[in-house]
């Protein structure tokens, strides 16, 4: 079997470790004998449409704004990809540029790609950030607790056609109100955690291996692999996380 | 002058620390760098400017990596010039870090025991404290990615920076690193400015690292075109749009031989002059420290002999690369705080294919409490060694997955959180004789330190 990961813009959205996720994909596909390519698209470049599974990772304003720019322009070959079946994840910057707009601290509104019905907003440059550790459960059955750090000024509100990714149990997840957190509809994800959120996160890295497969080759069953330090990493998070509720 | 009401607020507020800073000693509860000056700021909140007013002069250092070593580099300078220098060499370097170190160093009635003052400022608390010290020369080394979850964003601590260098009086020299693209730019703002830099491709690299976190022109956002990198984004780039590039360096490197983690030899030159420098600091960040240094001296107008002499007789800090004697072997201790400086640590380390490592990660404040970072580390560059790894720390299992996945095997892999007990296991992997590297996050790093000074094997206060 093979893999065609799309890494988008990995010199510009790279604030958080992204490249975690990427290695983590190819790893965990790796070992059990799926042949992984991984296509860098970086600025000015065309947008692979092969693609099987495409990450966009987070940035700060100064970056995002340049990749809206470019998404502006490619974008549609993404959306086409997605309508294939290709699989998207998008972290913090990321997640926010999946979805139609995002309204910046100043006003200005910086539009999206529309493929998660989603808004984001910042409200001002006195709000505060929402950062700090996040435990949540996952809305898909079989992902079970999700951890990692989140750290966006943004406040996302999810449309009624995108599902929560997951209900925070510590953390402000998408919007510190409504006690979601991240998005997804259909093989397109978004969510503040990073970490990055894989490495600690192994069934959410499987899930998303499994149906990046699942339209090249049907439904695939990965084999297991041992996750025990993955999984004492997921537990040690949600110890340093505490047991502080999110603030309602 | 000083008016009399301040004055007698200022005694007090000196005085305050002072006792403080005793109980805090008497009672072991630390060195005292940070409480003191908190207590005299809450007495008198202009103490910081009062007590630095008569001193001469007054440097302060900032920037992600290297101003410990780059403030106790020029202060070393300035003391060998015989100008006894106050300095806040335990690191403690925002806004009440600063005060205790003055006001410790100052007599009963509110008076300064040192002509100069050399100050390490945190890169985010630079903007608030540069109006406060009115600085003679400010040193800015480089802005890397570190503790996102304090600082937001890299582009706001420099934004931060052009608007404060903007506003010093043309009195101050900014002296800055000219291969850092992003701390060449904010400098340009500076009314008066020095640069300094590495000139010797040979002891660079080729192209960027995947972690650099300054790769796009500030005002194009086009990627900037290396010839040659030295750690991160720092080296010799042009924006090939804009036509912005590394300011030639007035105070140069021009010959780098790096002898591994037992220091360098370097050949400096500025204005036609050449100086050689042997240092025992190891690495080529500390090359970078040394040449700061150097454009310091040279604003100063400082003789070239004492500025050699003064660096050579500078050791590494705790946890900057000394070495301590320990149940038959040798620690040799290296701070890792950002994928920047890791990177660099392991680029020193890997060559002299260490038995055994011991790297301990923490997730308080201090540290950074979002561990992301170690994913931007190039762990890979450890493959090909037959060493044993001890991971230890709040988030040892963290670490123990970034090597997982940088194809480390698992069995030359031990996870203990306690450090107490990770050392002794790390230990037990090291030959006698050999060297046992630890690299630990700061509060880490403090309580490795704490550790090693029950053990009697560091001593147990910050003054070295």
């Amino acid at each position: 079997m093979e893999l065609v990961l799309v890494h988008l813009f990995p010199d510009l959205l790279n604030l958080y470790g992204d490249r975690g996720n990427r290695i983590v994909l190819q790893e965990r596909a790796r070992r059990r004998g799926i042949r992984v390519v991984v296509r860098e698209v970086r600025l000015q470049d065309d947008l692979p449409c092969e693609g099987d599974l495409f990450l966009l990772g987070g940035g700060e304003d100064r970056q995002q704004a340049l990749v809206a720019r470019e998404l502006a322009r490619c974008g549609d070959r993404l959306a086409s990809a997605v309508a294939e079946g290709a699989v998207v994840l998008g972290v913090c910057g990321g997640y926010q540029l999946l979805g139609h707009a995002y309204r910046t601290a100043d006003g200005r509104e910086l539009s999206g790609l529309g493929l998660l019905d989603v808004f984001t907003e910042h409200p001002g440059h006195r709000a505060p950030r929402l950062v700090g550790n996040v435990v949540a459960t996952a809305t898909l059955a079989g992902l079970g607790t999700l951890v990692g750090f989140e750290n966006h000024g943004g406040r996302t509100h999810l449309g009624p056609h995108a599902l929560p990714l997951a209900r925070v149990q510590v953390g402000f997840g998408n919007n510190g109100q409504d006690g979601t957190e991240g998005a997804w509809c259909g093989t397109v994800f978004g969510t503040y955690l990073h970490g990055p959120v894989l490495p600690k996160n192994p069934r959410f890295a499987d899930h998303l291996l499994a149906l990046a497969l699942r339209r090249r080759y049907g439904q695939v069953q990965l084999q297991p692999l041992d996750d025990r330090w993955e999984l004492a990493a997921q537990a040690a998070a949600v110890v340093r996380a505490g047991s502080r509720r999110r603030p309602l | 002058m000083i008016h009399a009401v301040s004055r007698w607020r200022l005694v007090g507020a000196v005085a305050a620390a002072r006792a403080v800073a005793a109980v805090a000693r008497s009672l072991r509860v630390g060195g005292g760098t940070v409480l003191p000056g908190r207590v005299a700021r809450w007495l008198f909140p202009q103490a910081l400017e009062e007590l630095s007013r008569g001193l001469a002069p007054r440097v302060v250092v900032s920037g992600t990596n290297g101003k410990t070593t780059t403030a106790r580099l020029v202060a070393q300078v300035l003391e060998c010039t015989g100008l006894r220098t106050v300095h806040n060499r335990a690191g403690a370097n925002l806004h009440a870090g600063l005060l205790a170190s003055l006001a410790l160093a100052s007599d009963l009635r509110g008076r300064l025991r040192a002509r100069a003052a050399v100050l390490e400022v945190d890169e985010a608390a630079l903007p608030g404290v540069l109006p406060r010290l009115r600085p003679h020369v400010v040193v800015l080394t480089n802005l890397f990615r570190d503790q996102l979850d304090r600082y937001a964003e890299l582009d706001r601590v420099a934004e931060g920076w052009r608007r404060a260098v903007g506003e010093l009086p043309p009195s101050a020299v900014v002296c800055y690193n000219a291969d850092d693209p992003q701390v060449a730019e904010v400098a340009q703002q500076a009314p008066a400015r020095l640069s300094f830099g590495i000139e010797d491709a040979g002891a660079g690299r080729p192209g960027l690292e995947e972690a650099a976190d300054v790769r796009h022109c500030y005002r194009c956002g086009v990627a900037y075109r290396y010839s040659v990198v030295f750690l991160s984004h720092v080296g010799h780039y042009a924006c090939p749009i804009c036509g912005w590039a590394r300011p030639s360096p007035s105070v140069r490197a021009e010959r780098v031989k790096l002898e591994g983690t037992s220091g360098f030899e370097a050949e400096l030159a500025w204005e036609g002059q050449t100086c050689t420098v042997r240092s025992s600091l190891p690495g080529l960040y500390n090359v970078y420290n040394v040449v700061a240094a150097a454009a310091l001296a040279r604003a100063l107008g400082l003789p070239g002999p004492v500025f050699r002499q003064a660096v050579g007789s500078v050791r590494p800090a705790f946890g900057r690369g000394e070495r301590l004697a320990w149940d038959g072997v040798q620690l040799q201790i290296l701070l890792v705080k950002n994928p920047a400086g890791f990177n660099e640590v392991l680029r020193l380390v890997v060559p002299e294919r260490p038995p055994s490592l011991l790297i301990a990660i923490n997730d308080r404040i201090a540290d950074g409490q979002d561990v992301s970072w170690l994913w931007d580390v190039e762990f890979e560059q450890l493959q090909g060694l037959t060493s044993h790894v001890t991971v230890s720390g709040l988030r040892a299992e963290d670490m123990a997955v970034r090597l997982k996945y940088a194809g480390w095997p698992e069995e030359r892999t031990t996870v203990e959180p306690d450090l107490k007990q990770a050392l002794r296991r790390a230990r037990a992997h090291t030959p006698a004789g050999a060297v046992l590297f630890c690299l630990p996050t700061y509060t880490a790093l403090l309580e490795l330190r704490r550790i090693l000074a029950r053990w009697g094997v560091a001593p147990p206060f910050w003054e070295d």
